[in-house]
């Protein structure tokens, strides 16, 4: 039955996704492409590609479009929520040690490790997101100037602690308003 | 906070986490810890460290986690449903027209700034969140911050092995030298 094969593939793609975002593609193209054939490689940077301007991890677009693909909403339904499952398990147990009653001080102490290393590599992620932001290219360096405007902007505002759902918005309202000033004065920088 | 209040918290958080994996964090920050004031950045901090001991997408285990922390079981299931659903409604509707949509020149535009603003808004979710983490302990914690930065930058070693080697060096460290006299 076609639902539960998709159920058992991304059971397989959430268990073994570990790192997050890209780190994940290698494993779902093996899964995929490779295993089940459910998509072409054209079709998986298609994924990647349509990944990139929408909200959610990869993990899921992927198990999604796969879905719709091979057996339409229920397949996309049970794609997905079989993507998260291994890790729901998981933290669930987790949890329940995490969150009740008193913790050993062993555990109290890998976290005065962990609080400074996570905000460590939160850190690398933003320098990687920093590059493929305000960068069209690196070598040479080519700086987009409509991203440049929107983070400089924004930057300011929430220095100023200005909420930060509208700040998502207004970035696109800068992207959107600098395509068209470089649309009227012929300057567009290839878009991506 | 109600479980309903919740799910609807989590569902337009996730609907604004473009580019995946951290950037669920200041979205999280900003309404658990700054507008409801229900979670502390050292918390926020311990929740992200576990959401990276299960595979899977970052954003997912997070919300997990933040459901866990605030509401229990009920409220872990209700952050992963949350967090699942609008990727996956998105995606669904798009899978029609998903070529003419990705390829769009206004959504690649919008984009552009979104991504300048969200790289922003990292910039000081990491500054807080540094912050934080500072507080105890100031030159242990400033050493293997730096540490780990330079590690996930300059080295693919996988996330999850980063973090079992932080916990390990927690235990070891603080094993010989008690809290009250570390640095």
């Amino acid at each position: 039955m076609i639902l539960l094969r998709l159920f058992i593939a991304f059971v397989e793609v959430g268990a073994f996704a570990f790192g997050g975002g890209y780190a994940a593609l290698p494993l779902i193209e093996r899964v995929i492409v490779h295993r089940y054939g459910w998509l072409s490689m054209m079709e998986m940077t298609d994924v990647v590609s349509i990944s990139q301007v929408t909200p959610g991890p990869i993990a899921i677009n992927a198990a999604t479009f796969v879905g719709m693909r091979v057996a339409g909403l229920p397949g996309a339904i049970v794609a997905s929520f079989a993507t998260v499952l291994p890790q729901t398990i998981l933290l669930f147990i987790i949890g329940i040690f995490f969150f009740r009653g008193k913790r050993p001080t062993t555990i109290d102490h890998a976290f005065l490790a962990l609080r400074p290393g996570v905000a460590g590599l939160i850190g690398v992620a933003t320098v990687s997101i920093f590059i493929s932001a305000i960068f069209l290219s690196t070598s040479p360096i080519v700086i987009d100037p409509v991203a440049l405007v929107a983070f400089s902007v924004v930057l300011i505002l929430r220095i100023k602690r200005v909420n930060l759902f509208p700040l998502v918005f207004l970035g696109a309202g800068i992207g959107l308003l600098g395509h068209l000033v470089e649309y009227l004065t012929g300057t567009g920088a290839s878009p991506r | 906070m109600g479980l309903w209040k919740f799910f609807l918290k989590i569902f337009v958080i996730s609907m604004m986490t473009f580019g995946g994996g951290y950037t669920i964090v200041p979205l999280i920050r900003e309404e658990f810890v700054h507008k409801e004031k229900l979670i502390g950045d050292e918390e926020m901090l311990d929740l992200i460290a576990l959401s990276q001991t299960a595979p899977g997408p970052i954003a997912v285990s997070t919300a997990l986690l933040t459901g866990y922390k605030l509401k229990g079981r009920r409220g872990a299931v209700v952050g992963v449903i949350a967090a699942t659903l609008p990727p996956l409604i998105i995606i669904s509707i798009l899978y029609f027209f998903y070529t003419w949509f990705a390829s769009n020149i206004w959504v690649r535009a919008a984009l552009r700034g979104m991504s300048g603003a969200i790289c922003a808004i990292m910039i000081i979710a990491v500054y807080d969140l540094a912050k934080a983490a500072l507080k105890k302990h100031k030159i242990f914690s400033a050493i293997i911050m730096v540490a780990a930065f330079l590690t996930g930058l300059l080295t693919s070693i996988n996330l999850g092995l980063i973090i079992l080697a932080l916990a390990l060096i927690g235990i070891v460290a603080f094993h010989y030298v008690p809290e009250e006299k570390m640095p």
